[in-house]
């Protein structure tokens, strides 16, 4: 595989995150004070960049066998994660996730909390926000640049996808200063997790021993294969359990959105 | 302490295994089958793998549209 389909696989992915984290930071320093936000968004890339750091060059010291085994068996099962939510919600039986409403629920959990200084940081609400925000959806980042770039042996790569991804998002919401609502980041959600099943199942049986019909060209196979599936699920579960309205909550078992 | 480690053992567990369980267990045991197949019975069963994740994806999204996860 050439870098590009793997920078392009990393940047849509990784955008995706970077959108949940630029809701929260805007809710964050919109609704509190920016330099506590700040604050908080440059301890979590400190954390985030020591995992990087030592995660990234100590897996690569594993045999790639063992490597794809593990990191395919680990991408697999946390993209049919990824696809399972896509297809709930695209077949109406889980609520869309809406960056809108998100914002909406964080700016009016942010207004209420009171404002405490610790130490040099002058609202804690605001930091602990922008921290746990940035850190948690910047560690799906983070999963997902190791894996593929360990994977392919080129880290590197995949560090320029997330980070062209990051960019473009940060500056995209500096500029509309609002969360990116109109992202089709539900359509995103699902091509990715097309692309993590895909890749997981691949590397994975590769790291079980089988050598694919065609080797890495079997790639270009088994990504149209796990999308025309993917949506057949999708029909499958709209003729099974028909939702009231596409798009809306529907009430069913998993009509919470995450 | 012990409360730390329980949080970060339920976050990796969400973050990784997520809502149903049971797709990380029939991905682990088809590679797991996978393995025995091509090292012990010299069967190159590159198919098996992507059929168990379909199964697993069909069972689990049945599972929870009709409440039973």
């Amino acid at each position: 595989m050439t870098a590009l389909p793997l920078i392009l696989t990393v940047f849509v992915a990784c955008a995706v995150e970077a959108i949940e984290a630029l809701t929260i930071v805007l809710a964050a320093g919109l609704t509190r004070q920016w330099r506590s936000t700040f604050q908080g968004m440059a301890a979590a890339l400190v954390v985030l960049a020591a995992v990087v750091g030592v995660l990234g060059p100590t897996i690569t010291l594993l045999p790639l066998g063992t490597l794809r085994l593990v990191v395919g068996a680990l991408l697999a099962i946390f993209g049919l994660q990824w696809l399972r939510k896509a297809i709930l919600r695209a077949s109406g039986h889980k609520a869309l996730h809406d960056e809108a409403s998100a914002y909406l629920r964080e700016v009016a959990a942010a207004k209420a909390a009171p404002e405490v200084r610790k130490g040099r940081v002058s609202d804690w609400y605001a930091f602990t926000l922008s921290f746990k925000g940035v850190l948690l959806e910047g560690l799906e980042v983070v999963f997902i640049v190791i894996t593929f770039g360990d994977n392919q042996r080129d880290l590197g790569a995949a560090v320029i996808g997330a980070a062209i991804a990051v960019v473009v998002v940060t500056v995209t919401g500096i500029a509309v200063r609002a969360p990116l609502a109109k992202v089709p980041e539900n359509a995103l959600k699902f091509a990715v997790g097309i692309m993590l099943t895909s890749f997981g199942t691949f590397w994975g049986a590769e790291g079980a021993g089988v050598t694919w019909p065609g080797g890495d060209a079997a790639l270009l196979v088994i990504v149209p294969v796990v999308a025309v599936v993917s949506l057949a699920y999708v029909f499958w579960i709209l003729r099974y359990r028909p939702p009231a309205s596409l798009g809306q909550q529907a009430p069913t078992p998993e009509g919470v959105t995450n | 302490m012990l409360r730390a480690l329980k949080s970060f053992g339920a976050f990796w567990y969400d973050f990784v295994i997520g809502d149903d369980w049971h797709v990380a267990a029939i991905v682990v045991v088809a590679l797991g089958l996978t393995a025995l197949l091509t090292h012990a019975a010299h069967v190159n069963a590159w198919w098996l793998v992507p059929l168990a994740a379909f199964a697993a994806l069909a069972w689990s999204l049945y599972r929870a549209t009709s409440g039973r996860s």
